[in-house]
């Protein structure tokens, strides 16, 4: 295959025979969970800055605005400088809060949201963990991060906070159905829960291609429903800033808003990069047809490059969602889960069972 | 039958119009109409403000350095929170007669809320509002300003 020199597994593999050459299998470990964890913090934490100014731009633009443009050219230095600002801010400890679980909310939900990043497929050999149960893994670390919610609002002694929790919690509860019906499609398609597997079973096509009109309202219902899961507008309720003023980070300060912020717009990436891995193919190069020209030249261009130009394509569909629609109110939300999302959601999977039983998708 | 209908008519069209939505902001992303926003400290020569806007409160002198400020106070009355002080002064004016005219009109910009409640009332609109908004100083004192220029009299046609 042509896509082969693009190959990481034999760069972690030399790595892997370097280390190993100078210190013992135990300290090889430990030194390689090192190295990858350091290699995640930073793209973690440069992601994250990224999003915060591309999410700004965007909205912007939407708006007829500028955006933030003063601070380095076209303003790309903004968010460091907000983080330095937020680094240096006072972390503030309500009187009567619960302290320790207080503490303790930010740290789940970005343990939660970097946990998941962690199984996510960037290229070929570029895995840091590739479970046989990947999609199962990232749906159960993904629900982990409610409970820091619902932690937060609880913890926080305040009124704002609790509803805010309570509305995330009721949320993220009902989509995470959804979200995981609309997996099970791609499940069904390529027989498989491990994400390697998945992306290279669309090595032929991707399987929003492959998998006709089914597989593409699958793919809807995983956007809508991974908008609401990652608790950005329209199903922003959780936060509902002219309500709420923040919901269950209002009580937040300094680094440890930080670390809910940075974990929300994880969250997104998050969501994006799994459309991108179960629909669009992962890293897969876009191909039209068998042995062609042009599918010669779409193996040239480096799977990384296809990976998050893909994810960036879905981020920016997530975006467009946010500042075009108006926020829903709960009942609307609940509803737009229960009557409309899960009954299609449970008619399109027998409907994709039947197709691959009866062998008629590519 | 007829709810089965309307189940899937009311997704079809909540669809279009979402995706209407959405066309129209997408359109905004590739293909920005005007710029609303001001870029403020590059555009400050050609930078015009608007007709109502209330920058700071002003009285105009014309070039005979005249006001149309009686010092009768109306304006000092009704500000909420007191930014106006009048000093009148006793003068005798022409026809030999004893006339109360206005000495210092104080008007101190850093308790002003721009309610516009002296403008409104001023009887002979001696007072207006002014353009200017850069009124940043490093001095607090700076933002107590007098109102009538030093030597400045009133205008003939204002009745005291």
């Amino acid at each position: 295959m042509a896509f082969s020199i693009y190959d990481f597994s034999s760069f972690t593999q030399s790595i892997h025979q370097l280390l190993s050459g100078v210190m013992s299998p135990a300290w090889v470990l430990v030194s390689e969970l090192v190295l990858v964890g350091l290699v995640f913090l930073m793209f973690y934490a440069l992601l994250g800055l990224a999003l915060v100014y591309l999410e700004r731009r965007v909205c912007a633009f939407i708006q007829n605005r500028l955006g933030p443009n003063r601070v380095g050219p076209q303003g790309i230095f903004q968010t460091i400088a907000d983080l330095i600002k937020l680094l240096f801010k006072e972390i503030f400890i309500i009187k009567n809060a619960d302290k320790f679980l207080f503490n303790l909310a930010p740290f789940i939900v970005i343990i939660a949201s970097m946990m998941a990043i962690g199984a996510l497929p960037f290229a070929k050999g570029l895995h840091a963990m590739d479970f046989n149960i990947g999609v199962f893994y990232i749906l159960a670390v993904t629900s982990l991060g409610v409970v820091g919610i619902l932690l937060a609002g609880w913890s926080s002694n305040s009124k704002y906070s609790l509803l805010g929790a309570m509305r995330s919690g009721a949320q993220i509860i009902s989509y995470e159905l959804s979200v995981g019906l609309s997996m099970l499609a791609i499940i069904i398609f390529s027989g498989s829960m491990q994400l390697s597997v998945i992306v290279e079973s669309q090595a032929n096509g991707w399987w929003i291609f492959k998998g006709h009109i089914p597989a593409f309202i699958s793919f809807v219902i995983f956007l809508i429903a991974a908008t609401a899961e990652t608790n950005r507008g329209p199903f922003d309720l959780a936060e509902a800033e002219s309500e709420l003023t923040a919901g269950f980070h209002t009580e937040y300060s300094g680094i440890r808003f930080a670390f809910f912020f940075l974990a929300e717009y994880m969250n997104m990436f998050l969501a994006a990069a799994l459309a991108t891995t179960l629909f669009l193919g992962g890293w897969m190069p876009l191909h039209f047809g068998v042995d062609t020209q042009f599918n010669h030249i779409m193996d040239f261009v480096p799977p990384v490059v296809w990976f998050f130009g893909k994810t960036f394509f879905v981020i920016y569909i997530i975006m467009l969602f946010k500042w075009t629609f108006p926020r829903l109110r709960i009942d609307q939300l609940l509803t737009l889960e229960w009557k409309y999302l899960l009954p299609i959601n449970l008619f399109n999977i027998v409907l994709i069972a039947f197709l691959v039983m009866m062998g008629w998708h590519f | 039958m007829n709810a089965f209908f309307n189940y899937f008519s009311e997704i079809g069209r909540g669809v279009k119009t979402l995706l209407k939505g959405m066309q129209i902001t997408n359109g905004y992303f590739f293909k920005p109409r005007e710029i609303v926003t001001q870029k403020y400290p590059e555009n400050r020569a050609t930078l015009k403000m608007f007709d109502q806007f209330k920058g700071e409160v002003i009285m105009p002198h014309d070039d005979n350095n005249q006001h149309r400020c009686t010092g009768c106070g109306i304006c000092e009355n009704n500000c909420p929170n007191g930014s106006i002080q009048i000093l009148t002064k006793k003068e005798t004016n022409a026809e030999g007669k004893a006339v109360r005219i206005v000495d210092k009109h104080i008007y101190h910009l850093s308790m002003c809320t721009f309610c516009g409640l002296c403008i409104k009332t001023c009887p002979s609109d001696a007072i207006t509002w002014g353009q200017t908004f850069e009124h940043a100083v490093f001095d607090r004192s700076k933002l107590t300003k007098v109102l009538n220029k030093p030597g400045s009299t009133i205008k003939k046609e204002v009745k005291g």
